[in-house]
Protein backbone atom coordinates (compact mmCIF):
# COMPACT_ATOMS: atom_id res chain seq x y z
CA UNK A 1 0.00 0.00 0.00
CA UNK A 2 1.18 3.37 -1.23
CA UNK A 3 1.87 6.26 1.54
CA UNK A 4 0.48 9.27 0.02
CA UNK A 5 1.18 12.44 1.60
CA UNK A 6 0.41 15.45 0.05
CA UNK A 7 2.80 18.18 -0.66
CA UNK A 8 0.90 21.03 1.03
CA UNK A 9 1.41 18.86 4.48
CA UNK A 10 5.11 18.34 3.97
CA UNK A 11 5.91 21.21 5.94
CA UNK A 12 3.36 20.46 8.96
CA UNK A 13 4.91 16.63 8.85
CA UNK A 14 7.57 17.61 9.72
CA UNK A 15 6.79 19.75 12.71
CA UNK A 16 5.02 16.97 13.70
CA UNK A 17 8.01 14.23 13.55
CA UNK A 18 9.53 16.65 16.45
CA UNK A 19 6.82 17.22 18.49
CA UNK A 20 5.76 14.71 20.61
CA UNK A 21 4.63 11.02 19.98
CA UNK A 22 1.16 9.79 21.27
CA UNK A 23 1.05 8.91 24.53
CA UNK A 24 -0.57 5.82 23.45
CA UNK A 25 1.82 4.82 20.52
CA UNK A 26 4.91 4.24 22.46
CA UNK A 27 3.35 2.33 25.50
CA UNK A 28 1.31 -0.21 23.45
CA UNK A 29 2.60 -0.61 20.59
CA UNK A 30 4.02 -4.08 18.98
CA UNK A 31 2.07 -7.00 17.82
CA UNK A 32 -0.46 -6.84 15.76
CA UNK A 33 -3.73 -6.47 16.67
CA UNK A 34 -5.76 -7.14 13.27
CA UNK A 35 -4.54 -8.71 10.69
CA UNK A 36 -6.58 -9.52 7.37
CA UNK A 37 -5.14 -10.83 4.26
CA UNK A 38 -6.43 -11.03 1.17
CA UNK A 39 -10.35 -11.34 2.74
CA UNK A 40 -13.29 -12.18 0.50
CA UNK A 41 -16.63 -11.96 1.24
CA UNK A 42 -19.55 -13.24 -1.17
CA UNK A 43 -23.39 -13.17 -0.92
CA UNK A 44 -25.79 -15.68 -2.38
CA UNK A 45 -24.45 -17.80 -5.39
CA UNK A 46 -24.99 -17.91 -9.33
CA UNK A 47 -26.65 -14.80 -11.24
CA UNK A 48 -27.37 -12.99 -7.87
CA UNK A 49 -23.69 -13.73 -6.44
CA UNK A 50 -23.11 -10.31 -4.66
CA UNK A 51 -19.11 -9.78 -3.39
CA UNK A 52 -19.25 -7.16 -0.84
CA UNK A 53 -15.34 -7.28 -0.35
CA UNK A 54 -12.62 -8.53 -2.45
CA UNK A 55 -9.08 -9.60 -1.48
CA UNK A 56 -8.66 -7.03 1.20
CA UNK A 57 -5.68 -6.97 3.37
CA UNK A 58 -5.04 -4.93 5.96
CA UNK A 59 -2.71 -4.86 8.99
CA UNK A 60 -4.09 -2.61 12.71
CA UNK A 61 -0.70 -2.40 14.89
CA UNK A 62 -1.44 -2.39 18.40
CA UNK A 63 -2.52 1.07 19.64
CA UNK A 64 -2.99 1.77 15.84
CA UNK A 65 -6.70 4.53 15.11
CA UNK A 66 -7.12 3.39 11.96
CA UNK A 67 -10.27 5.09 10.00
CA UNK A 68 -11.72 3.29 6.92
CA UNK A 69 -13.77 5.72 4.44
CA UNK A 70 -15.80 4.41 1.87
CA UNK A 71 -19.13 5.24 0.01
CA UNK A 72 -21.89 3.00 0.54
CA UNK A 73 -21.19 -0.77 -0.89
CA UNK A 74 -17.68 -0.54 0.46
CA UNK A 75 -18.72 -3.53 2.44
CA UNK A 76 -17.56 -1.73 5.85
CA UNK A 77 -20.29 -3.46 8.19
CA UNK A 78 -19.34 -6.75 6.76
CA UNK A 79 -15.99 -6.02 6.92
CA UNK A 80 -16.38 -5.21 10.71
CA UNK A 81 -18.55 -8.29 11.40
CA UNK A 82 -16.04 -10.31 10.37
CA UNK A 83 -13.39 -9.22 12.46
CA UNK A 84 -15.86 -9.32 15.05
CA UNK A 85 -16.71 -13.01 14.69
CA UNK A 86 -20.14 -12.68 13.45
CA UNK A 87 -19.36 -13.42 10.34
CA UNK A 88 -17.04 -15.64 8.49
CA UNK A 89 -14.71 -14.85 5.09
CA UNK A 90 -15.78 -16.35 2.14
CA UNK A 91 -12.22 -16.84 1.82
CA UNK A 92 -8.38 -15.40 3.36
CA UNK A 93 -7.67 -14.98 6.86
CA UNK A 94 -8.34 -12.92 9.67
CA UNK A 95 -6.43 -12.80 12.74
CA UNK A 96 -7.93 -10.85 15.94
CA UNK A 97 -5.96 -10.31 19.13
CA UNK A 98 -9.31 -11.11 21.56
CA UNK A 99 -12.44 -10.62 21.18
CA UNK A 100 -12.85 -6.81 20.23
CA UNK A 101 -15.75 -4.60 21.16
CA UNK A 102 -18.13 -3.28 18.09
CA UNK A 103 -20.20 -0.02 18.54
CA UNK A 104 -22.90 0.74 16.14
CA UNK A 105 -24.43 3.86 13.98
CA UNK A 106 -27.59 3.17 17.01
CA UNK A 107 -26.74 2.21 20.30
CA UNK A 108 -27.39 -1.27 20.64
CA UNK A 109 -28.05 -0.57 24.23
CA UNK A 110 -30.53 -3.27 25.86
CA UNK A 111 -33.90 -1.20 26.11
CA UNK A 112 -34.52 -3.76 29.17
CA UNK A 113 -31.63 -2.47 31.16
CA UNK A 114 -30.51 0.76 32.60
CA UNK A 115 -27.68 2.40 31.33
CA UNK A 116 -25.68 1.22 34.30
CA UNK A 117 -27.20 -2.28 33.97
CA UNK A 118 -25.95 -2.47 30.36
CA UNK A 119 -22.81 -1.70 31.87
CA UNK A 120 -22.97 -4.41 34.37
CA UNK A 121 -24.00 -7.16 31.84
CA UNK A 122 -20.77 -6.72 29.99
CA UNK A 123 -19.14 -7.07 33.22
CA UNK A 124 -21.06 -10.40 33.90
CA UNK A 125 -20.33 -12.00 31.08
CA UNK A 126 -16.85 -11.27 31.37
CA UNK A 127 -17.07 -13.28 34.27
CA UNK A 128 -16.82 -10.23 37.12
CA UNK A 129 -17.95 -11.27 40.12
CA UNK A 130 -21.60 -9.25 41.26
CA UNK A 131 -20.21 -7.19 43.92
CA UNK A 132 -17.26 -5.90 42.22
CA UNK A 133 -19.60 -4.58 39.38
CA UNK A 134 -21.20 -1.69 40.67
CA UNK A 135 -18.38 0.45 41.33
CA UNK A 136 -16.62 -0.61 37.69
CA UNK A 137 -19.51 0.20 36.06
CA UNK A 138 -19.90 3.68 38.19
CA UNK A 139 -16.02 4.14 37.40
CA UNK A 140 -16.64 3.30 33.69
CA UNK A 141 -20.13 5.67 33.29
CA UNK A 142 -17.44 8.59 35.06
CA UNK A 143 -14.81 8.05 32.22
CA UNK A 144 -17.36 8.66 29.51
CA UNK A 145 -18.66 11.95 32.02
CA UNK A 146 -22.29 9.92 32.30
CA UNK A 147 -21.79 9.19 36.58
CA UNK A 148 -24.92 10.03 37.78
CA UNK A 149 -27.09 8.82 35.06
CA UNK A 150 -26.47 5.12 35.72
CA UNK A 151 -30.48 4.57 36.65
CA UNK A 152 -31.74 5.94 33.64
CA UNK A 153 -33.14 3.70 30.67
CA UNK A 154 -31.64 4.08 27.05
CA UNK A 155 -34.27 5.75 25.74
CA UNK A 156 -34.21 8.38 28.43
CA UNK A 157 -30.85 9.65 27.14
CA UNK A 158 -29.81 11.44 24.24
CA UNK A 159 -28.00 10.02 21.10
CA UNK A 160 -24.77 11.39 22.54
CA UNK A 161 -25.18 10.19 25.66
CA UNK A 162 -26.26 6.61 24.84
CA UNK A 163 -23.25 6.18 22.23
CA UNK A 164 -20.99 6.91 25.59
CA UNK A 165 -23.47 4.33 27.52
CA UNK A 166 -21.70 2.20 24.59
CA UNK A 167 -18.37 3.56 24.90
CA UNK A 168 -18.81 2.31 28.84
CA UNK A 169 -19.82 -1.05 27.89
CA UNK A 170 -17.08 -1.87 25.23
CA UNK A 171 -15.08 -0.95 27.68
CA UNK A 172 -16.66 -3.14 30.33
CA UNK A 173 -15.87 -5.60 28.10
CA UNK A 174 -12.42 -5.04 28.89
CA UNK A 175 -11.97 -5.44 24.81
CA UNK A 176 -8.57 -3.89 23.71
CA UNK A 177 -9.93 -3.15 20.02
CA UNK A 178 -12.78 -0.79 19.51
CA UNK A 179 -14.60 -1.41 16.18
CA UNK A 180 -16.71 1.08 15.48
CA UNK A 181 -19.21 1.32 12.73
CA UNK A 182 -20.00 4.99 11.86
CA UNK A 183 -20.93 5.28 15.53
CA UNK A 184 -21.16 8.99 15.09
CA UNK A 185 -23.43 9.01 11.77
CA UNK A 186 -27.00 9.64 13.38
CA UNK A 187 -25.56 12.73 15.94
CA UNK A 188 -25.86 16.75 15.44
CA UNK A 189 -23.06 18.54 14.67
CA UNK A 190 -21.63 19.65 18.33
CA UNK A 191 -22.54 16.20 20.02
CA UNK A 192 -20.40 15.04 17.30
CA UNK A 193 -17.37 17.02 18.03
CA UNK A 194 -17.42 16.43 21.69
CA UNK A 195 -17.69 13.07 20.92
CA UNK A 196 -14.69 12.98 18.84
CA UNK A 197 -12.49 14.49 21.72
CA UNK A 198 -14.25 11.75 24.16
CA UNK A 199 -13.27 8.69 21.92
CA UNK A 200 -9.85 10.80 20.93
CA UNK A 201 -9.15 11.24 24.68
CA UNK A 202 -10.00 7.49 25.62
CA UNK A 203 -7.89 6.26 23.30
CA UNK A 204 -4.63 7.97 24.38
CA UNK A 205 -5.12 7.11 28.29
CA UNK A 206 -6.17 3.56 27.42
CA UNK A 207 -4.36 2.62 24.72
CA UNK A 208 -6.87 1.16 22.58
CA UNK A 209 -6.84 0.28 19.15
CA UNK A 210 -9.32 1.30 17.32
CA UNK A 211 -10.86 0.38 13.58
CA UNK A 212 -13.28 3.22 12.99
CA UNK A 213 -15.42 2.93 9.57
CA UNK A 214 -16.88 6.28 8.43
CA UNK A 215 -18.49 7.83 5.37
CA UNK A 216 -17.24 11.42 6.92
CA UNK A 217 -13.72 11.90 5.18
CA UNK A 218 -13.24 14.99 7.73
CA UNK A 219 -13.86 13.05 10.62
CA UNK A 220 -11.45 10.28 9.57
CA UNK A 221 -8.70 12.54 9.38
CA UNK A 222 -9.88 14.39 12.51
CA UNK A 223 -9.30 11.13 14.21
CA UNK A 224 -7.22 8.61 12.56
CA UNK A 225 -3.21 7.92 12.32
CA UNK A 226 -4.21 6.22 9.12
CA UNK A 227 -6.98 6.52 6.64
CA UNK A 228 -7.56 3.99 4.78
CA UNK A 229 -10.22 4.40 1.64
CA UNK A 230 -12.23 1.71 0.51
CA UNK A 231 -13.34 1.10 -3.01
CA UNK A 232 -17.41 0.11 -3.45
CA UNK A 233 -18.84 -2.80 -4.99
CA UNK A 234 -16.37 -4.60 -4.27
CA UNK A 235 -14.64 -3.42 -1.33
CA UNK A 236 -10.78 -3.23 -1.74
CA UNK A 237 -8.40 -0.95 0.18
CA UNK A 238 -7.32 1.47 -2.94
CA UNK A 239 -5.28 3.91 -0.89
CA UNK A 240 -3.92 5.02 2.19
CA UNK A 241 -2.83 8.45 3.82
CA UNK A 242 -0.86 8.50 7.42
CA UNK A 243 -1.73 11.77 9.20
CA UNK A 244 0.74 13.11 10.88
CA UNK A 245 -1.23 16.43 12.28
CA UNK A 246 -0.62 16.79 16.52
CA UNK A 247 -3.29 15.98 19.02
CA UNK A 248 -5.47 17.06 20.48
CA UNK A 249 -6.62 18.11 16.79
CA UNK A 250 -9.83 20.12 15.88
CA UNK A 251 -12.16 19.49 13.19
CA UNK A 252 -12.12 22.75 11.74
CA UNK A 253 -8.36 22.81 11.72
CA UNK A 254 -6.88 24.30 8.24
CA UNK A 255 -4.29 21.22 8.18
CA UNK A 256 -7.32 18.85 8.90
CA UNK A 257 -9.44 20.21 6.18
CA UNK A 258 -6.22 20.83 3.99
CA UNK A 259 -5.50 16.40 3.93
CA UNK A 260 -9.21 15.80 4.29
CA UNK A 261 -9.74 17.81 0.62
CA UNK A 262 -6.89 15.11 -1.01
CA UNK A 263 -8.50 12.28 1.00
CA UNK A 264 -12.06 13.29 -0.69
CA UNK A 265 -10.44 13.55 -3.85
CA UNK A 266 -9.29 10.00 -3.82
CA UNK A 267 -12.21 8.92 -2.51
CA UNK A 268 -14.57 10.89 -5.10
CA UNK A 269 -12.06 8.84 -7.61
CA UNK A 270 -13.26 5.84 -6.80
CA UNK A 271 -17.11 7.03 -6.61
CA UNK A 272 -16.96 8.27 -9.85
CA UNK A 273 -15.87 4.96 -11.41
CA UNK A 274 -19.80 3.78 -10.36
CA UNK A 275 -20.99 7.13 -12.90
CA UNK A 276 -23.28 5.75 -15.95
CA UNK B 1 -16.28 50.62 14.53
CA UNK B 2 -17.86 49.69 18.07
CA UNK B 3 -21.30 48.77 19.01
CA UNK B 4 -22.89 50.99 21.90
CA UNK B 5 -22.95 49.06 25.10
CA UNK B 6 -22.98 45.66 22.97
CA UNK B 7 -21.01 42.67 23.26
CA UNK B 8 -20.43 42.60 19.16
CA UNK B 9 -17.07 43.98 17.93
CA UNK B 10 -16.50 44.78 14.11
CA UNK B 11 -13.02 45.26 13.05
CA UNK B 12 -10.91 44.16 15.90
CA UNK B 13 -8.46 41.87 15.19
CA UNK B 14 -9.46 38.14 15.60
CA UNK B 15 -7.12 35.64 16.94
CA UNK B 16 -7.37 32.73 14.54
CA UNK B 17 -4.84 30.16 15.95
CA UNK B 18 -6.71 26.54 16.73
CA UNK B 19 -6.81 25.94 20.21
CA UNK B 20 -7.61 22.89 21.77
CA UNK B 21 -9.94 23.52 25.17
CA UNK B 22 -8.97 22.20 28.15
CA UNK B 23 -10.11 18.83 29.74
CA UNK B 24 -12.47 20.74 32.00
CA UNK B 25 -13.68 22.97 29.43
CA UNK B 26 -15.00 19.74 27.46
CA UNK B 27 -16.27 18.49 30.35
CA UNK B 28 -18.16 20.95 31.54
CA UNK B 29 -19.60 21.70 27.42
CA UNK B 30 -20.14 17.73 27.71
CA UNK B 31 -22.21 18.01 31.11
CA UNK B 32 -24.18 21.53 29.41
CA UNK B 33 -24.88 19.53 26.29
CA UNK B 34 -26.45 16.42 28.02
CA UNK B 35 -28.62 18.79 30.58
CA UNK B 36 -30.32 20.94 27.95
CA UNK B 37 -30.80 17.41 25.76
CA UNK B 38 -32.33 15.91 28.26
CA UNK B 39 -36.17 17.30 29.38
CA UNK B 40 -37.28 16.97 32.97
CA UNK B 41 -39.83 15.07 33.92
CA UNK B 42 -42.68 14.86 35.22
CA UNK B 43 -43.80 13.59 38.06
CA UNK B 44 -47.40 12.91 38.92
CA UNK B 45 -48.50 12.28 42.45
CA UNK B 46 -49.46 8.48 42.78
CA UNK B 47 -52.99 9.34 44.64
CA UNK B 48 -53.77 11.69 40.96
CA UNK B 49 -52.66 8.51 38.99
CA UNK B 50 -54.56 6.22 40.63
CA UNK B 51 -58.05 8.22 40.45
CA UNK B 52 -57.16 9.52 36.75
CA UNK B 53 -57.11 5.06 35.95
CA UNK B 54 -59.71 4.39 38.22
CA UNK B 55 -62.53 7.04 37.34
CA UNK B 56 -62.88 5.63 33.50
CA UNK B 57 -63.02 1.87 34.36
CA UNK B 58 -65.79 2.49 37.38
CA UNK B 59 -67.95 5.45 35.07
CA UNK B 60 -67.69 1.84 32.57
CA UNK B 61 -69.37 -0.31 35.22
CA UNK B 62 -71.90 2.31 36.26
CA UNK B 63 -72.86 2.77 32.29
CA UNK B 64 -73.32 -1.18 32.34
CA UNK B 65 -74.69 -1.28 35.52
CA UNK B 66 -77.64 1.52 34.44
CA UNK B 67 -77.90 -0.19 30.88
CA UNK B 68 -78.67 -3.43 32.80
CA UNK B 69 -81.29 -1.70 35.16
CA UNK B 70 -82.70 -0.10 31.91
CA UNK B 71 -83.73 -3.44 30.39
CA UNK B 72 -84.89 -4.79 33.68
CA UNK B 73 -87.06 -1.54 33.80
CA UNK B 74 -88.50 -1.97 30.20
CA UNK B 75 -89.88 -5.54 31.56
CA UNK B 76 -88.24 -7.51 28.56
CA UNK B 77 -88.25 -10.40 30.39
CA UNK B 78 -89.96 -11.00 33.75
CA UNK B 79 -88.08 -10.48 36.97
CA UNK B 80 -87.63 -13.68 38.05
CA UNK B 81 -85.53 -14.78 34.99
CA UNK B 82 -83.91 -11.13 34.85
CA UNK B 83 -83.36 -9.84 37.84
CA UNK B 84 -81.90 -6.27 38.77
CA UNK B 85 -78.13 -5.51 39.17
CA UNK B 86 -79.76 -4.62 43.36
CA UNK B 87 -81.11 -8.18 43.91
CA UNK B 88 -78.19 -9.96 42.07
CA UNK B 89 -75.88 -7.36 44.26
CA UNK B 90 -77.28 -8.87 47.13
CA UNK B 91 -77.53 -12.50 46.09
CA UNK B 92 -73.99 -12.53 44.98
CA UNK B 93 -73.35 -11.05 48.85
CA UNK B 94 -75.63 -14.11 50.17
CA UNK B 95 -73.44 -16.53 48.14
CA UNK B 96 -70.40 -15.16 49.09
CA UNK B 97 -71.10 -15.26 53.26
CA UNK B 98 -73.79 -17.85 53.34
CA UNK B 99 -72.52 -20.84 51.27
CA UNK B 100 -70.21 -22.24 49.52
CA UNK B 101 -68.83 -20.29 46.73
CA UNK B 102 -65.87 -19.10 48.34
CA UNK B 103 -64.17 -22.39 48.64
CA UNK B 104 -65.82 -23.25 44.67
CA UNK B 105 -63.94 -19.78 44.14
CA UNK B 106 -60.55 -21.49 45.68
CA UNK B 107 -61.05 -24.81 43.41
CA UNK B 108 -61.37 -22.66 40.60
CA UNK B 109 -58.71 -20.16 41.00
CA UNK B 110 -56.60 -23.27 41.99
CA UNK B 111 -57.25 -25.08 38.66
CA UNK B 112 -56.64 -21.52 36.58
CA UNK B 113 -53.03 -21.68 38.15
CA UNK B 114 -51.98 -25.15 38.28
CA UNK B 115 -53.64 -25.08 34.55
CA UNK B 116 -52.28 -21.80 33.22
CA UNK B 117 -48.61 -22.44 34.85
CA UNK B 118 -48.45 -25.63 33.23
CA UNK B 119 -49.67 -24.55 30.09
CA UNK B 120 -46.48 -21.28 30.16
CA UNK B 121 -43.50 -23.72 31.06
CA UNK B 122 -45.28 -26.17 28.20
CA UNK B 123 -45.70 -23.27 25.77
CA UNK B 124 -42.33 -21.36 26.68
CA UNK B 125 -39.99 -24.39 26.32
CA UNK B 126 -41.80 -25.12 23.01
CA UNK B 127 -40.95 -21.76 21.73
CA UNK B 128 -37.44 -21.58 23.17
CA UNK B 129 -37.00 -25.10 21.47
CA UNK B 130 -38.89 -24.30 18.09
CA UNK B 131 -37.03 -21.33 18.05
CA UNK B 132 -33.23 -23.10 18.23
CA UNK B 133 -33.81 -24.83 15.03
CA UNK B 134 -34.95 -22.66 12.08
CA UNK B 135 -36.43 -26.34 10.06
CA UNK B 136 -38.33 -26.99 13.28
CA UNK B 137 -39.44 -23.41 13.19
CA UNK B 138 -41.03 -23.39 10.05
CA UNK B 139 -42.61 -26.60 10.47
CA UNK B 140 -43.83 -26.71 14.28
CA UNK B 141 -45.28 -22.97 13.83
CA UNK B 142 -47.68 -23.13 11.44
CA UNK B 143 -49.39 -26.16 13.55
CA UNK B 144 -49.17 -24.19 16.99
CA UNK B 145 -50.89 -21.35 15.12
CA UNK B 146 -53.58 -23.90 13.98
CA UNK B 147 -53.45 -25.63 17.48
CA UNK B 148 -53.99 -21.76 18.57
CA UNK B 149 -57.60 -21.56 16.34
CA UNK B 150 -58.93 -24.77 17.50
CA UNK B 151 -61.79 -23.93 19.80
CA UNK B 152 -61.04 -25.60 23.25
CA UNK B 153 -64.40 -26.91 23.84
CA UNK B 154 -63.58 -29.27 20.71
CA UNK B 155 -60.99 -31.10 23.03
CA UNK B 156 -63.44 -32.21 25.69
CA UNK B 157 -65.22 -35.16 24.13
CA UNK B 158 -61.21 -36.36 23.73
CA UNK B 159 -60.18 -35.36 27.17
CA UNK B 160 -62.82 -37.23 29.19
CA UNK B 161 -62.63 -40.32 26.99
CA UNK B 162 -58.82 -40.28 28.06
CA UNK B 163 -58.74 -39.19 31.67
CA UNK B 164 -62.44 -39.71 32.27
CA UNK B 165 -64.55 -37.39 34.23
CA UNK B 166 -61.86 -35.83 35.99
CA UNK B 167 -60.10 -32.50 37.54
CA UNK B 168 -57.21 -33.79 34.91
CA UNK B 169 -59.56 -33.50 32.12
CA UNK B 170 -59.90 -29.70 32.78
CA UNK B 171 -56.39 -29.39 33.46
CA UNK B 172 -55.39 -31.17 30.05
CA UNK B 173 -58.01 -28.82 27.88
CA UNK B 174 -56.83 -25.67 30.03
CA UNK B 175 -52.93 -26.29 28.99
CA UNK B 176 -53.86 -27.25 25.55
CA UNK B 177 -56.03 -24.17 25.29
CA UNK B 178 -53.35 -21.72 26.66
CA UNK B 179 -50.27 -22.92 25.70
CA UNK B 180 -50.16 -22.76 22.05
CA UNK B 181 -50.68 -18.91 22.62
CA UNK B 182 -47.95 -18.51 25.08
CA UNK B 183 -45.38 -20.50 22.76
CA UNK B 184 -46.88 -18.17 19.76
CA UNK B 185 -46.07 -14.96 21.46
CA UNK B 186 -42.47 -15.88 22.86
CA UNK B 187 -41.80 -17.12 18.96
CA UNK B 188 -42.92 -14.07 17.64
CA UNK B 189 -41.02 -11.90 20.62
CA UNK B 190 -37.93 -13.95 19.79
CA UNK B 191 -38.90 -13.42 15.67
CA UNK B 192 -39.33 -9.29 16.38
CA UNK B 193 -35.82 -8.97 18.16
CA UNK B 194 -33.67 -6.26 16.63
CA UNK B 195 -30.89 -8.18 15.04
CA UNK B 196 -28.38 -4.86 16.54
CA UNK B 197 -28.75 -6.80 19.84
CA UNK B 198 -28.41 -10.04 18.97
CA UNK B 199 -25.05 -8.76 17.41
CA UNK B 200 -24.48 -6.42 20.64
CA UNK B 201 -24.50 -10.00 22.82
CA UNK B 202 -22.71 -12.14 20.90
CA UNK B 203 -19.69 -9.35 20.56
CA UNK B 204 -20.52 -9.19 24.99
CA UNK B 205 -19.76 -12.84 24.64
CA UNK B 206 -23.28 -13.74 25.38
CA UNK B 207 -23.41 -17.94 24.27
CA UNK B 208 -25.46 -20.88 24.72
CA UNK B 209 -27.67 -20.51 27.81
CA UNK B 210 -26.22 -17.16 28.80
CA UNK B 211 -27.38 -15.77 25.11
CA UNK B 212 -31.07 -17.14 26.29
CA UNK B 213 -30.86 -15.67 29.64
CA UNK B 214 -29.72 -12.43 29.04
CA UNK B 215 -30.36 -11.53 25.45
CA UNK B 216 -33.20 -13.14 23.75
CA UNK B 217 -35.72 -13.79 26.67
CA UNK B 218 -35.64 -9.95 27.99
CA UNK B 219 -35.57 -8.98 24.09
CA UNK B 220 -38.21 -11.33 23.73
CA UNK B 221 -40.58 -9.86 26.62
CA UNK B 222 -42.84 -7.32 24.96
CA UNK B 223 -44.18 -10.76 22.30
CA UNK B 224 -44.22 -12.83 25.24
CA UNK B 225 -46.03 -10.40 27.69
CA UNK B 226 -48.69 -10.20 25.13
CA UNK B 227 -49.23 -13.94 24.63
CA UNK B 228 -48.92 -14.72 28.49
CA UNK B 229 -51.99 -12.46 28.45
CA UNK B 230 -53.82 -14.25 25.49
CA UNK B 231 -52.90 -17.43 26.72
CA UNK B 232 -55.11 -16.29 29.97
CA UNK B 233 -57.66 -15.28 28.39
CA UNK B 234 -57.91 -19.09 26.67
CA UNK B 235 -56.89 -20.51 29.99
CA UNK B 236 -59.76 -19.33 31.45
CA UNK B 237 -62.45 -19.44 28.52
CA UNK B 238 -61.64 -23.56 28.51
CA UNK B 239 -61.57 -23.54 32.09
CA UNK B 240 -64.96 -22.19 32.09
CA UNK B 241 -65.95 -24.93 29.29
CA UNK B 242 -64.57 -27.40 31.20
CA UNK B 243 -66.19 -26.66 34.41
CA UNK B 244 -69.53 -26.33 33.51
CA UNK B 245 -68.80 -30.05 31.14
CA UNK B 246 -66.82 -32.16 33.59
CA UNK B 247 -68.67 -31.79 36.85
CA UNK B 248 -66.09 -33.48 39.40
CA UNK B 249 -67.87 -34.99 42.70
CA UNK B 250 -67.76 -33.42 45.69
CA UNK B 251 -65.38 -30.66 44.31
CA UNK B 252 -67.57 -27.65 44.33
CA UNK B 253 -66.54 -25.08 41.33
CA UNK B 254 -67.44 -21.93 39.79
CA UNK B 255 -68.45 -23.90 36.86
CA UNK B 256 -70.41 -26.25 38.99
CA UNK B 257 -72.45 -23.22 40.90
CA UNK B 258 -73.16 -22.04 37.18
CA UNK B 259 -74.71 -25.12 35.94
CA UNK B 260 -76.57 -25.49 39.05
CA UNK B 261 -78.27 -22.53 39.46
CA UNK B 262 -79.48 -23.07 35.56
CA UNK B 263 -80.84 -26.14 36.65
CA UNK B 264 -82.84 -24.17 39.46
CA UNK B 265 -83.85 -21.60 37.56
CA UNK B 266 -82.20 -19.92 39.72
CA UNK B 267 -81.61 -16.47 38.13
CA UNK B 268 -80.43 -14.00 40.63
CA UNK B 269 -77.31 -17.06 41.77
CA UNK B 270 -76.91 -17.78 37.98
CA UNK B 271 -75.95 -14.07 37.53
CA UNK B 272 -74.35 -13.55 40.52
CA UNK B 273 -71.70 -16.24 39.63
CA UNK B 274 -71.49 -14.75 36.33
CA UNK B 275 -70.22 -12.16 37.50
CA UNK B 276 -67.68 -13.90 39.64
CA UNK B 277 -66.32 -15.37 36.40
CA UNK B 278 -66.44 -11.67 35.17
CA UNK B 279 -64.67 -10.22 37.78
CA UNK B 280 -61.78 -12.75 38.13
CA UNK B 281 -61.25 -12.46 34.24
CA UNK B 282 -60.96 -9.53 34.40
CA UNK B 283 -58.91 -8.33 37.26
CA UNK B 284 -56.25 -11.09 36.27
CA UNK B 285 -56.16 -9.53 32.52
CA UNK B 286 -56.27 -5.78 33.88
CA UNK B 287 -54.27 -5.80 36.89
CA UNK B 288 -51.75 -8.40 36.40
CA UNK B 289 -51.12 -8.46 32.81
CA UNK B 290 -52.15 -4.90 32.05
CA UNK B 291 -49.50 -3.93 34.75
CA UNK B 292 -46.97 -6.33 33.44
CA UNK B 293 -47.29 -4.67 29.42
CA UNK B 294 -47.86 -1.64 30.44
CA UNK B 295 -44.47 -1.65 33.03
CA UNK B 296 -42.60 -3.10 29.91
CA UNK B 297 -44.02 -0.33 27.49
CA UNK B 298 -42.34 1.92 30.43
CA UNK B 299 -39.27 1.10 30.53
CA UNK B 300 -38.88 0.08 27.11
CA UNK B 301 -39.92 4.01 26.49
CA UNK B 302 -42.50 2.85 23.81
CA UNK B 303 -45.27 4.09 25.77
CA UNK B 304 -46.55 7.43 24.01
CA UNK B 305 -45.87 10.98 26.74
Amino acid sequence: MSNALPSILDQATRTVAEAAVPASASATTGGVAIELRDVSKAFGSGADRLVAVDGLSLAVGGGDFLCLVGASGCGKTTLLNMIAGLDKATSGTIRVEGQPALIFQEAGLFPWLTARGNVELALQLRGVPRRDRRPQAEELLGRVHLAGFGERRPHELSGGMRQRVALARALAQDARILLMDEPFGALDAMTRDLLHDELERLWRELGLTILFVTHNVREAVRLGERVIVLSSRPGRAVAEFAVPLPRPRRLEAPDVSALASVVRERLGEEVRLHAR
Amino acid sequence: MRAEGGDIFLGEPIDLTPRAPSAELLAAEVSGLDNLELTPSRHVALARRIVAAAAPRAAAVAIALLLWELVVLSHWRPSYLLPDPATVLAELWRMLTATDLPLAIGVTLRRAAVGYLVAVSIGASTAILVSRFRPLRTAVGSMITGLQAMPSIAWFPLAILLFGLDETAILFVVVLGAAPAVANGLLSGIDQIPPILLRAGHVLGARGFARYRHIILPAALPGFAAGLKQGWAFAWRSLMAGELLVIVAGEPSVGVRLQFARELSDAPGLLAVMLVILIIGAVVDGLLFGTLEKSIRIRWGLAGG
